[in-house]
């Protein structure tokens, strides 16, 4: 009995090694006492970089204040499973799977959402073309019928979460999904790549736009990034 | 019809009166624009969806409480759903406020938070960090438990008195404690449109405030009796339900009696 459960403890410690050595990439993060843990990546623009379509009042609050806590909740629970793990507390690991979600997944999706958007003089809202524009056209017929849709969807969204333009990489094609709270896409599936994420937590465009997510949907548009979605999609494609 | 329409919009209407007379009444800790927006606006909506869904249907028939269980449909619920339970949990947020709220609970209640957290001091704490880790939207409640389980065709397990409980719940959405037939006696609103206004990302001053300012024990006192009466009143219709039941086996078993009798004689002929 005690062979098995420390040969347990082993298995899970091999696993969450490697994990670490995996969890690289344009995330901020750091090592610390040998335990990865999260920073605030910057964003690319300034607070106010975005107005009219988003105030730097919200910006600057959805950043710092939200998406850092994220990350220090994420990080916090990291250490618990680090801790759990290497005492074998099972039960404590399982536990801490949905702070884990909604605080990984808090961070995730945020990292995504920065990059999704960008001030109007530096290209933002400028239509995508090139392989992407034309997928848009093969699985929505058009640019606008897919903002419609991803609109419709995120406006009937009940409570917090996030509306997607994903890729299936699998069936190869262009999907709108919805994930509830801070349920990145992958919860849909691991063939599903983020091309575009928008956040309708109320906490993303309350300040400015009161009850009327409609309002938010259709102004976000004037910062999305398509070059990052371009960007992704022909890495996956290619 | 349209008469029972109205009454439902009444129902709302009576918490729409007292918030109007006091938009500004439970300032500086609730703010006038937060309760122009989440009354006049997100309550108001909700209101206007279920009047539009329901029209012409068979919900329109039912009492508000009654569309929210048949709505739910057993956790597979019906779009109108999300409305009826939004009208009722802000009505019934507005009522667990009151300008000059907050302090202590007195009487049975306090006993019972007393015998069943441990102390006021245990049940704030534990209501405050539910309240801080509903993860998204959603709505924290008391309630009262005593609910009974919904099991069709078998004698329904009936809990005993030492099975009722005050207990903290967290639910998602628009989800209340109606559905598990649990007596809700106290909400506080945990969406973000409820306090992002006044207190930003601050969600855990929004709670102490609720707690300490604006909560309305008076309310939550007068929930827990009609929850008693609710129990009462069950017991009655049990111990009926038995007499009847009673009843009926004695009929039947002279019924079969009496069959068994005819059949026999039909044997023997």
């Amino acid at each position: 009995m005690a062979l098995r459960a420390s040969a347990a403890r082993k298995t899970l410690g091999n696993w969450f090694r490697v994990g670490k050595s995996m969890a690289v990439g344009g995330l901020g993060h750091r090592q610390a006492r040998g335990l990865q843990t999260f920073s605030l990546p910057d964003l690319p623009y300034d607070y106010g970089a975005l107005e009219p379509a988003i105030s730097a009042e919200i910006m600057q609050l959805h950043h710092q204040k939200h998406h850092q806590t994220y990350i220090t909740n994420y990080n916090k629970a990291l250490e618990q499973l680090d801790e759990a793990v290497n005492k074998g507390e099972t039960a404590k690991v399982v536990h801490l799977q949905s702070a884990i979600k909604f605080n990984g997944g808090g961070h995730v999706n945020h990292s995504i959402f920065w990059k999704n958007l960008k001030p109007i003089a530096e290209g933002g809202g400028e239509p995508p073309h090139s392989a992407l524009g034309w997928a848009i056209d093969q699985n929505f017929g058009s640019l606008e019928t897919l903002i419609q849709k991803i609109n419709a969807e995120g406006a009937a969204l009940q409570g917090s979460g996030w509306v997607w333009l994903a890729l299936d990489k699998e069936a190869k094609k262009l999907r709108v999904e919805t994930t509830a709270n801070q349920d990145p896409l992958i919860t849909k599936g691991t063939n599903f790549i983020p091309l575009l994420g928008i956040d309708v937590w109320e906490h993303a465009y309350y300040l400015q736009y009161k009850n009327v997510r409609p309002d938010y949907l259709k102004n976000i548009w004037n910062v999305i990034n398509w070059k990052y979605a371009i960007e992704v999609y022909g890495n996956e494609v290619a | 019809m349209a008469e029972k329409r109205h009454r439902k919009m009444v129902v709302s209407e009576e918490a729409a009166v007292r918030i109007r007379q006091c938009q500004s009444a439970l300032e500086p800790y609730m703010s006038q624009e937060t309760v122009e927006r989440h009354w006049g606006r997100h309550h108001r909506e909700h209101l206007n969806s279920l009047n539009t869904h329901i029209a012409g249907s068979e919900l329109n028939e039912m009492p508000l409480e009654e569309i929210v269980l048949a709505s739910y449909n057993k956790g597979d619920y019906l779009p109108v759903f999300t409305h009826a339970a939004q009208t009722w949990n802000h009505d019934f947020f507005w009522q667990s406020m009151k300008p000059g709220g907050g302090g202590r609970p007195s009487g049975i209640l306090l006993q019972l938070i007393e015998r069943d957290f441990g102390s006021f001091e245990l049940f704030l704490k534990e209501f405050k960090t539910a309240a801080l880790t509903q993860f998204g939207s959603g709505w924290v409640w008391l309630t009262y438990k005593s609910n009974r389980l919904d099991v069709g065709n078998a004698v329904n397990p009936c809990p005993s008195a030492e099975d009722n409980k005050l207990v903290v719940a967290k639910t998602p959405n628009a989800i209340n404690p109606l559905v598990w037939d649990y007596s809700p006696l106290l909400a506080i609103d945990v969406w973000e449109h409820a306090y992002y206004l006044d207190y930003e990302n601050q969600r855990a001053e929004y709670i102490s405030v609720f707690m300490d300012k604006l909560v309305s024990w008076d309310f939550v006192s007068s929930r827990l009796a009609m929850a008693f009466a609710r129990d009462e009143e069950r017991a009655r219709k049990d111990a009926s339900n038995s007499e009847e039941d009673d009843l009926v086996l004695a009929d039947s078993a002279a019924r079969e009696m009496f069959l068994d009798s005819d059949d026999d004689g039909a044997e023997t002929e």
